[in-house]
């Protein structure tokens, strides 16, 4: 199966006044037409600067030092802006976290969608409004018509989030990057917004990069996993695999460390602290907490195939 | 403890937003009750109003036993002593210009007898007790992590040797692994200092690890109330169920069915009469408009439902 998205090797640095943040280091993931790969990580694991960097959203003092980024046969990081200016909310969109504050808070919420299907040939400009309003009600909105009137201030933040949904999968793109989408929702809340977040993926063929550090929205919504810590991409399996059969240190350590509300457990937190990555240790960047570590673990680790669709990124684990 | 209250915020005249609405608990010595629910539910609220830094409309607050709602502005203030809180958002409950000693010097300056010398050596020891070190008592809140500072409000809030510690989402604003940390050292605490908890929280997980009794809140009041294991297993009223159903379980092979509830949480200025799950609720029946039974449908586990 071609990947409909390929990232390898990016490396994303941050010119700050206390040095250079590394933030990215080396990170891989890939995902397939119709997917749904969860991209899990804590705060400070990358995964927003690699969603950013993938939409060619990074500003200076972000830089993207290498790598490539394959959607659809291009690589992303050698098209002029003008070109992913046609890829950005067309192809590609996004869903970021605050949804409140994403949306154009001066403008009613439909004609934000009318004006991206305008723009991206979704619509022509008579049809547009009505179009608005039909993805409006397919994001579950009731009273579309009325609520396309409406501003953002004048909605819930699960309605916003809603609404960017339905902006985010107006111009049916092939892939949809969903950045933390249900933070601050209420709990059901969020679990309709993801609910809706797969069922239109399923009924648009649209793939979806759900980054999140849920790792309960993961075992339930996606096809495929992808593990990040520090900036470096630990391990990527199909979701089944990893929560049955873990093989990078953290994220047995990840699993271990997570209170569960169907049964009685004794939840152990990862040792240690997430390293600055300012100064960032050499080689795998959780040598330092880890109890397999060894005298290899401070030169660069690739992922390597340890099963069918299984990398993982450590000397320490057995197979192939 | 106990707290009978019911709490009417004034928003404009004449409508009241009812942030809680009669509302009784009990929080056994050495026992740490969970009050969980979804924004607007008013647990919040009731959290500030057992501190009095709400003023309940009517109602009790009996601690110990004395009631709380009685008492005048300074013998309210030297009872603080006994009841802290610790907040959501761990920057905001630190005064920036204040080093971590200083800060957790406060409570012991304002509310204790004891000697500068005597303080000091309480700063160190609880400083110890959180899992901070005496090492970082001179650094600032912008020098420390968010798990760090979270650790100085619960130092903070532990330094005078409360009898009950209020903590209104203590994790919430915590990175999933610092989570786990928090939550660990206030077992270790409960434990070693045989604190009372009040924990108000919408994570469930966290609540299902910490605590002894759940309390259940859904617009105002209460409507289920259990011991901890018995209202993760047996959740009896359709709330509960509901709220548990939506809480993904981190096992892709685990059979989980969402229990929806129609529409959103009405707001707190409208309240349906009878139950006010009602126009939600995929079980309602005309009785339902009929105010609300508790039933006791297990040995301490209660539920307001007509239909349970």
């Amino acid at each position: 199966m071609t990947p409909l998205l390929a990232l390898e090797d990016l490396t994303v640095h941050f010119d700050t006044e206390d040095g250079v943040v590394q933030a990215v280091d080396g990170a891989a993931l890939a995902v397939g037409p119709g997917e749904v790969v969860g991209l899990v990580g804590e705060s400070g694991s990358g995964k927003s600067v690699t969603a950013l960097a993938i939409l060619r959203l990074l500003r200076p003092p972000a830089r993207v030092v290498s790598g490539r980024i394959r959607f659809d046969g291009r690589d992303l990081l050698a098209l002029s802006e003008e070109e992913m200016r046609s890829v950005r909310g067309a192809q590609i969109s996004m869903v970021f976290q605050s949804p409140r504050t994403s949306l154009n808070p001066v403008l009613p919420v439909g004609r934000q969608i009318e004006r991206l299907l305008v723009r991206h040939g979704g619509a022509a400009p008579g049809q547009a409004k009505a179009r608005a309003v039909a993805m409006l009600r397919e994001a579950g909105i009731a009273e579309p018509e009325r609520r396309a009137g409406q501003y953002a201030h004048q909605l819930s933040g699960g309605m916003c989030q809603r609404v960017m949904v339905a902006m985010a999968l107006a111009t049916n793109p092939r892939l949809l990057i969903a950045d933390e989408p249900t933070t601050g929702l209420d709990v059901s809340i969020a679990a309709q917004i993801l609910e809706l977040l797969r069922d239109l993926g399923r009924r648009t063929g649209a793939a979806i990069l759900l980054i999140t550090h849920d790792l309960g929205v993961v075992a339930r919504l996606c096809d495929r996993v992808v593990v990040m810590h520090a900036g470096q991409t630990v391990e990527w399996a199909p979701v089944r695999r990893l929560f049955h059969a873990p093989a990078h240190p953290y994220t047995r350590a990840l699993i271990r460390s997570i209170p569960r509300v169907d049964r009685e457990i004794a939840m152990e937190p990862i040792p240690g602290a997430v390293p600055s990555l300012l100064a960032p240790p050499h080689g795998c960047r959780f040598a330092p907490r880890c109890d397999l570590v060894r005298a290899e673990c401070t030169a660069h680790i690739p992922l390597r195939e340890i099963e069918a669709e299984h990398r993982v990124a450590c000397v320490a684990v057995e197979g192939r | 403890m106990h707290f009978p209250l019911r709490s009417l915020i004034p928003w404009r005249a004449p409508r009241l937003v009812h942030a809680v609405d009669g509302v009784s608990l009990h929080v056994d010595a050495g026992e740490t009750l969970g009050l969980v629910g979804e924004s607007g539910c008013g647990k919040s609220t009731l959290a500030r109003c057992v501190l009095r830094l709400i003023e309940p409309t009517a109602g009790r607050i009996r601690f110990a036993d004395t009631d709380l709602t009685a008492l005048g502005d300074e013998d309210m203030r030297r009872r603080r002593r006994e009841i802290q809180m610790v907040f959501q958002d761990p920057t905001a409950s630190l005064n920036p210009r204040l080093s971590v000693a200083a800060t957790v010097d406060e409570p012991l300056a304002l509310h204790t007898p004891l000697t500068a010398q005597a303080r000091r050596a309480r700063v160190d020891e609880v400083l110890e007790e959180v899992g901070l070190g005496a090492g970082l008592r001179d650094r600032y809140p912008h020098q420390l992590s968010g798990g760090q500072r979270q650790r100085v409000n619960i130092a903070r809030a532990i330094a005078s040797r409360p009898r009950l510690v209020v903590l209104d989402e203590p994790t919430s604003a915590l990175d999933v692994s610092l989570r786990a940390r928090v939550i660990l050292l206030l077992g270790e605490l409960k434990r070693a200092l045989g604190m009372t908890y009040l924990f108000i929280s919408h994570d469930l997980s966290t609540v299902r690890y910490l605590c002894d009794r759940v309390a259940v809140m859904y617009l105002g009041v209460v409507v289920e109330e259990a011991p901890a294991r018995e209202l993760f297993d047996h959740p009896a009223h359709p709330y509960t169920r509901a709220l548990l159903s939506c809480i993904p379980i981190p096992d892709p092979d685990a059979v989980q069915e969402r229990l929806a509830l129609a529409g959103e949480v009405p707001s707190p200025v409208d309240i349906p009469a009878g139950c006010r799950l009602r126009g939600r609720c995929p079980l309602a029946q005309p009785v339902c408009a009929e105010p609300v039974p508790v039933r006791e449908v297990a040995p301490g586990h209660t539920v307001a439902c007509h239909l349970v």
